[in-house]
This record gives C-alpha cells, structure tokens and sequence, in this order.
C-alpha cells in the first residue's frame, strides 16, 4: 500500500474533543517543533462551547519555511467518537488514521488507502494512572507521546516542554513525563517503521518567536503608551485585553503600588467606544478590542469621532458574521463594515497586520496615525492570525522610539499664538493638510477652550448650520484624508517575473497562503506574478501605480463579497473588469494548494497558462 | 444659531474667592424655548459654580442629545465641553474621567437620553460610582421631537396632546440608590433656594452624584394634568429637608428653625446639613432611602432634596486602584517597558 513518505513536510490533524485538556497537549507538540528549527504552522479550530463539542488542532510541518495552512491531512489522530467517521474521510490518500484501539474502529472503516495506526489509549491511561484524577488529561499526553514515536521524534524537547509548563507543580511534571513515555514506548514497540512522515530537528533560529497575534497587539498598545482601556468580552479579541491586563500588571505598576493604566469593562460595545473617544478626547491614548459585531454596535460613535476628529484606536479580531457557532471561526469580511463604519459621509483609516510582529508594530503604529490624524484607526485582524500561535519574527521596539502625539496645543503654544495674533480655531486648517490643532481641557483658564460636536461647527467650533460652513469642514476631512495616504504604511511589493504582468493583491492572514501559492504557480505553471500586500487603507500612491502597472490583477481574500476588491474599485477608480476576485470564506485559515489552485485557474481563464499546466478534469491538487 | 451674551457687568460686582465673576461661568444665551425648566438649572448650575469658586478651565461639562443637552452651550462657556451622541454622556464621561481624575465633570441628560435610549450607560456609570455630577433635567417628554413621553412620565399622566402615559414610570433616583451612587437628589427647577446647595453639595461629593431635577416642559408638557408641570410639582412636593452645604474651613453662619440636623461630612471635609422639620429616616441609609421615596410616591407626593449619600463610597479610580498622576499626563518613560524587556518578552516565546 502506498503510504505518504516525506520529511519535515506534513498536517497532522488532532481531532479531540473541547474542554477535555487537549488544547495545551497539541499546543505542547506545536511549539516543541517550533524549538527543534522546524517552520511550523498551528490551527485551532473550535465551536462556540465550552465542553464536549469537536474540536480540531491542525499543525504543519514545512521544509521550506512555508507558514500557511496548506490543505488536506497527511495523518489525523482521531480520538473524538463524535467526528470518527468526518476525520476518517479527511485524510489524504497515503495517509495514516492515529486511533484510540481500546475501542474496535466500526466495521465500515475499510478504505484501501490508508494506514490504520491503532494505539489503545484509554486502557493504557487507566492501567497507568489508576485511581488519578488526572487520567483524562493525561491521555492527550500520551497520544502526543506516541505520535512522536511514529514520526521519530526526539523526546527531549516535549520534556523539556512539559517541565517548563509544570516548573512550579513537580507532580503534575511527573505523571506527564510518565504519560508521555507510556505512549512512546507503545508506538515504538507495536507501530515502528509503520509511518513514514518523519521530523528531523533543523536549525533553530535566534530570531523567530512563536506567539499569538492578540498578544502581540496587546504589547503594542502596552509599548505605544495605552493607559485606557473600554472593552466588552467578544471572541475572538478578549484575549488581546486579557494580555493587555496581565502585561500591564508587570509592568504599570508603579513605586506605590497602583496602576498606571485604567482598563474598564463596559456594559456593551457603545460604551466601550465611547469610553475609549472619552479618554482620547481628554489626552489619553485609549483603545478597544473587539470583533464585528461589536463594530456594528460601534459605528454611532465612530461617526462622531470622525466628524468631531478625535483619536481612537481599535482592533477589531475579525470572524464569521452574527451570532454564534461560525464567528469562532476565521474571516475578513469586515472590511467594507469598517473601512465606511457609521453615517453620514466617513471613511476611516485601517490597518491590516499578516503576523504576530506586525500585529505589535502596526497597532503601536495605530496609536501615532490616530493622534497625528486626529481620527480612528482600526487595526484588522482575524481570528486565525489573533487567537493561533505563528511563527514569526520578534517584536521590535527601537530603543528611543517617541510617541508621535500629533497637534496639541499647551499653555505656553497658546500664548504665543496669541502673541503673534493670531486666532486658534479648533477645526481650522492651518497647515493647510487637513489636520487641525486640538487643546485639551483643562489646558489654561483663558485660551483654547472648545465645545466638542459633531457636524456642525465652523472652523472656530462654534455651533453652526450654514450650509458653506458644513461643506468647507467636509472638503477639509477630504483634505486630510489624502494626507493620510501618505502618512500610512505602505503596501510591500514582492516582485514578479515581468514588471507589467499578472498581480496578486492580499492583506492580513491571506498573504502566507497567497506568497505559497505564487510559488507553487511557478514552479508548476511557469509564471510569477507581482504580489502586492496591502498594509492599510487609504491605498497610498504606491497601490495605485500598482493597479496601473499590473494584469491581470486577482485580489485574494476571505469573504464571499470580494470586500477589498471593491474597496479598491471604489477609492481608485479602476474598472471592476481589472480585478479578478478569488474569495475563500468557509471559515477555515485560508489554505496555500486551494490559493494555488484558484489562482491556476483565474490566470488560466485569462490565457495566462500553458494548456499542460491547466488541471486535468478531476485532478485535484 | 448661538447667540453670545453681552459682556458688560455692574462694575460693582464682587468676584468669588477665586477672582472669578459671575460672567466666567455663563455661556451663551439659551436657544430654549421661553419659561423652559432647563434654563433655570442652568442659571443654578452657573450659580454653584461661581459660589464654589471652581476655576472653570478645570470642569468639563458633557452632554447627550436632546433639549437638556443643548445647555451646556449655555454656561461654562470657558469649560471644554462635549455634546457627544443619544444617551452615550456616560461613557463619554467615564473615558475622559478614567484619563484625567483632576477635573471636575459635569454631565447634562435629559429623561430620553437617560431612561430610555442610555439606560445601559446611566447605570452601569452608577456602578462603577464614577466621579462626576450626572444631572437629569427631567420633563417626562421628548421635546425636540414634540412631545413624546418618554420613560420617566408617570402612568396616568397627560401631556398637552391629551392622551393619557399607559406605561409604569422609571423613578431614577431609586434606581441610582439602588445601583450603589454615592450621592442622589431630586429637585425642581423652579426651585433655586434647594437646587443650588443641592448643586454644590453633588460637585464636591466624590463619586457619583446623580441630580434628578424635575423641570417642566413648557412647550408639551406643562398642562396641569400632567405631573411634570409647573403647577402639579408645586403643589405635590415635599421637602425632605432643607440642604446647606459648607464647603471645607468654613464655618456655618446661618441659623435655623427648629428640628433636627443631620450634618454629612464629605471626601474633602465639606459639610452637608440636612435641617429636617422632625427626626426622620437617616440619609446615609440605602434601604430608609428607598424606603421613604416609596412612601412618599404612595402617598401621591414627590419629595425633593438630597434622598441618599455615601460619604464612604470608592469611585471608580479607587476600585482599579490608579496612579495619583493623571493618566493623561504620562509619557513613555512611565508607560513604556523598553527594547530590553522586549527581548526578554519575546524570549518568553520562543
């Protein structure tokens, strides 16, 4: 029979249950590969529960340094009854079925091609661990242990992985070790030489780091000077607030005991935002975390903080639409939500980090954009790049670096304003960039005191409905608006083959699997388009030259509406025609062979591709 | 429109304690309609705050949407002021406090954006006991959109459109004792003598002072079937006590009627004298608190005065335990833990 055969180069699935202890046994296998040099990639994949629904860890070995999901499962080890016959099916032909063996697998398992690994789990714990209530934690610790010994994997890096979780509990350290070993010696003795998938430690780099991006994002706002906080719980961003918190705790307490920071739960997502214009408003640097719902409840007070201009930070953890089950799945389909959020005429300024050290720098960076611009910026993120761990380069954080607090006025400028007679309005364009200068309250008894609202004010803040007035203030907005283009990152270009050739656009999570992809379409098909990682939005002149330079161009993302697709129809004008879209929105990490194949066929379709390099009818990739 | 007010004074007006004139905490002239109930809050609000010789630049005064939040254009006119969206004053407030605990906030509602629309934010704003004043000009309709009732009219009560209120009606003092507010009174803004102690006894309390003060629309709702009228308030309200707040080293001068005095000592050491026609419930107990509104309410009267107060109550700085420093005035040296922590951090994880 044949069996897949490959080295540092495979998806092992673990189908377990959620709530029963299986999350930190795989977090455990995942990041003992990631210490042995391996690049490696690691998907959760749960539902909206907390005990006793499917849950599924997907983890990724790749050799040459490839750190999207890639699609399909080369091994799963199978120990949830619930989706037996589900995993069963999802394995690739040449694959290998890890199964518990204390119960027989039904008669019906028959496929032909596959390799049946059987391990009798359950009666292996309890053998061992009679009478210790740990047992049905410990079980996933002996899978992981056997699973090691199929793939010949050198134990010492799960011990030391076990030891450094249970430094303070030695007997939790044992009886984990003890697990760990049970099923190991297992493999070794009824399964050796059965799989052929194997791990080779490599060289482990100095530099990489193996973190979630909320984490990440909670350190930006913590390094960018954060110190208030409005939030309501909202998976899949609590656990950005939730580093927040706990960094916090270690690092803003000062000499007498308190806290330099204030972070309030709010009773919903309306008063998280406005606690966070609240402080801004008031000269704190402030922030929310939160998903799209939560932007939906947000978008009121995004208005006003446009129109009345006063910063904001927010990170939306983007997810599957309303209500519950598919949002604890990955998405990012609030592009269009945010990038126009509330009503009247706004457009707001977003980021879109594809990595852990970009979740840190670019929420960081949020918070100079969102003072210099006066304005929210929205930081998009998404589930699969928040709530997973990724292999990634190490925040950096240059010594020295300042915080670019934008235009506030102090007592002493005001003054001398004054001195040279010159008159401080609020919503006055005096640089002639769009971006007025603000004071804060508070400031001096006699100067720069203003009446904050929302449209209507001249440029002196006082309150007006003329009709002149209102259109000048929102030709200044424009004006600032096309200031930000500048101000913004810029997208990357990874060049292609020809300087004028096909192009493919992606942003955030989309962009390991599509840098995959255009790899895998050159060296199957033979052409190498432009890439083009969009990094904000306003689209500066980069991207435009971009659009214009490039063709066909198809534009990768995971929703079913195209959102950045038409994002860019929209704010550069190019005909719909121009862009081709290729949205992947099930829910799932976006997978490199389904970029790959999307992208064959839309270049295909164009008469980019070599007949021969076109699939086959029925081949799959 | 906003029209400005003149600036000429009397020359021999006495500035307060501060330097400050009466014209430093007036703003502009009101665009409310004639005889409206808001302007004489207003007017008592400007009075407070010149009698306790606040430095204006250090109050920050916000708004919701809605007739009563129109005012605050109408004094402190050298304040910050925010007139943010409906029924979102409080978190508004509760962000600007959380950034700067030294200045005074001052937050105008109205019973729509309060009861109804921002129910959610007034109370959890009452929870957290945040340091401000939370006043509720409160005229059981909606008057910018013509006279709607809103959540505070009582059942029963009929507006000038004739059609009787079928709903229960939210009595939001009870609900701020209840919520744990650590300073609540109810007055009428035809009654200047009450509403200003009142005021200055709510901006010196620390916590959150919330002031339901009835003030009658005269536009759509002041026909005496309605019980948010001039004529019904006068003839149903019962003074629980009358309220002389003395701020903190000065002595009391004025003398009283007999009865009994309760005296309440605030955060800064100000007193706040209750001077009660007899002994009666105890202020600074939540249940007789609730209790006597209750009774009263049965017994078809509305009383007024300060209804509760904790002088012990932690705000919500204490309860997150934040720096002495505002925290607006931070910088990254005390924010930011560094590259070198950084690397440790990222050590942490690899």
């Amino acid at each position: 029979m044949n069996r897949i055969e490959r080295t540092n180069d495979f998806v092992i699935r673990f189908a377990t249950v959620n709530g029963s202890g299986s999350a930190s046994a795989n977090n455990l296998f995942a990041r003992s590969l990631f210490r042995m040099g391996l690049a490696v990639s690691a998907k959760n994949i749960f539902p909206s529960n907390i005990q006793g629904l499917p849950t599924w860890y997907e983890v990724r070995v790749n050799d040459q340094g490839y750190l999207a999901r890639r699609g399909g499962v080369d091994m799963v080890v199978a120990v949830n009854g619930q989706t037996l016959r589900q995993d069963y099916a999802s394995l690739e032909p040449g694959g290998y079925f890890f199964f518990d063996s204390s119960k027989q697998l039904p008669e019906d398992f028959t496929r032909g091609d596959i390799t049946a690994i059987g391990i009798p789990l359950t009666l292996l714990v309890n053998e061992a661990f009679q009478g210790n209530r740990q047992a049905p934690l410990l079980k996933n610790i002996v899978y992981v242990g056997a699973v090691a010994a199929l793939l010949d994997m050198d134990l010492s890096m799960l011990e030391e992985g076990i030891g450094r979780q249970y430094a303070k509990k030695p007997a939790l350290a044992e009886s984990n070790l003890k697990a760990l070993q049970l099923g190991y010696s297992y493999a070794r003795e009824h399964h050796a030489g059965v799989c052929l998938l194997r791990v080779r430690g490599g060289r482990r780099s100095d530099e990489a780091i193996m973190m979630d991006g909320n984490t990440a994002a909670a350190l930006g706002a913590l390094y960018a000077g954060a110190t208030v906080v409005g939030w309501y719980p909202i998976t899949p961003s609590t656990s950005v607030i939730e580093a927040f918190a706990r960094y916090a705790s270690r690092f803003r307490e000062d000499s007498s005991g308190r806290m330099r920071v204030a972070v309030v739960q709010a009773e919903d997502e309306l008063a998280a935002i406005g606690m966070v214009i609240g402080a801004s408003w008031n000269g704190a640097r402030s922030f929310t975390a939160t998903s799209g719902p939560g932007i939906s409840l947000m978008n009121e007070i995004l208005g006003l903080a446009y129109f009345a201009e006063i910063p904001a930070v927010l990170i939306n953890v983007q997810r599957v639409g309303p209500s519950t089950g598919m949002p604890t799945r990955t998405q990012q389909s609030d592009v269009i939500s945010c990038a126009y959020a509330s009503h009247g005429d706004t457009r707001h300024v977003l980021l879109f980090p594809a990595t852990p050290a970009e979740c840190f720098e670019l929420t960081a960076t949020a918070f100079d954009l969102a003072e210099e611009l006066q304005t929210p910026v929205i930081v998009l993120s998404d589930l699969d790049l928040g709530m997973n761990e990724h292999v990634s380069l190490p925040l950096v954080w240059e010594e020295g670096r300042s915080y670019q607090r934008g235009r506030v006025l102090s007592a002493q400028d005001l003054a001398a304003l004054e001195e040279q007679g010159e008159k401080w309005g609020r919503y006055l364009d005096r640089d002639g960039d769009g971006i007025p200068w603000r004071t804060l309250p508070g400031t001096d008894p006699d100067r720069g005191v203003y009446f904050t609202r929302g449209t209507s004010h001249n440029e002196y803040s006082g309150y007006t409905e003329d009709s002149g007035e209102y259109v000048k203030n929102m030709q200044r907005l424009i004006l600032k608006w096309e200031t930000a283009k500048l101000k913004v990152p810029q997208a990357l270009v990874q060049e292609g083959a020809s300087v004028n050739g096909p192009g493919v656009i992606c942003y955030g999570t989309s962009c390991p699997a599509v840098e995959e992809g255009v790899a895998l379409l050159e060296q199957n098909c033979g052409i190498k388009p432009t890439i083009l990682r969009l990094r904000a939005f306003p689209f500066g002149p980069e991207v435009e030259s971009f659009l214009q330079q490039h063709q066909p161009i198809v534009v990768v993302e995971q929703n079913r509406d195209a959102q950045m697709r038409q994002l860019l129809i929209n704010e550069c004008g190019i005909a719909p025609a121009a862009l081709l879209p290729f949205t992947l929105y099930d829910g799932m990490p976006i997978a490199s062979r389904d970029v790959f194949a999307g992208l064959r066929q839309l270049f295909g379709d164009c008469g980019l591709l070599e007949l021969n390099s076109l699939p086959r009818q029925g081949e799959s990739v | 429109m906003s029209f400005t007010r003149p600036t000429f004074r009397h020359p021999g007006i006495q500035p307060n304690e501060g330097g400050y004139s009466r014209r430093d905490y007036e703003g502009l002239i009101s665009t409310l309609c004639a005889g409206c109930g808001h302007d004489s809050i207003t007017s008592a609000i400007i009075q407070a705050c010149f009698e306790l010789s606040l430095p204006p630049h250090r109050i920050a005064k916000l708004s919701g949407i809605g007739c009563s939040s129109k005012t605050p254009a109408y004094y402190l006119g050298k304040s910050h002021g925010f007139n943010a969206v409906h029924g979102r004053m409080p978190a508004i407030a509760t962000g600007a406090n959380m950034a700067n605990h030294e200045l005074i906030y001052l937050g105008v509602s109205g019973d729509g954006d309060t009861a109804s629309i921002g129910m959610g934010q007034f109370v959890h704003a009452v929870r957290r006991n945040l340091n401000m004043v939370y006043i509720v000009m409160n005229n059981g309709c909606y008057g910018l959109t013509k006279g709607q009732y809103s959540a505070t009219a009582d059942k029963g009560s009929r507006s000038r459109k004739g059609a009787a209120n079928l709903l229960e009606s939210i009595d939001l003092c009870e609900m701020a004792i209840q919520l744990g507010a650590g300073f609540v009174g109810r007055s009428f803004s035809g009654d200047k003598e009450q509403l200003v102690p009142l005021l200055k006894a709510a901006l010196s309390h620390r916590g959150l002072s919330f002031l339901d003060v009835i003030s009658p629309c005269v536009t759509f709702n002041n026909n005496p079937e309605s019980t948010k009228s001039y004529h019904w308030v006068r003839e149903h309200r019962e003074e629980n006590s009358e309220v002389d707040f003395v701020p903190f080293r000065q002595t009391i001068n004025a003398s009283y009627k007999d009865g009994a005095t309760e005296a309440i000592t605030l955060h800064d050491e100000s007193v706040i004298y209750l001077h009660k026609p007899q002994a009666g419930p105890s202020i600074t107990d939540r249940r007789q608190a609730i209790d006597t509104l209750e009774d009263h309410k049965a017994k078809g009267r509305l009383l007024t005065g300060v209804l509760y107060i904790n002088p012990d109550s932690q705000d919500t700085h204490d309860i997150l335990n934040t720096c002495q420093e505002p925290l607006n005035s931070l910088g990254a040296a005390e924010l930011c833990p560094g590259a070198a922590v950084l690397a440790q951090i990222n050590e942490a994880f690899r």
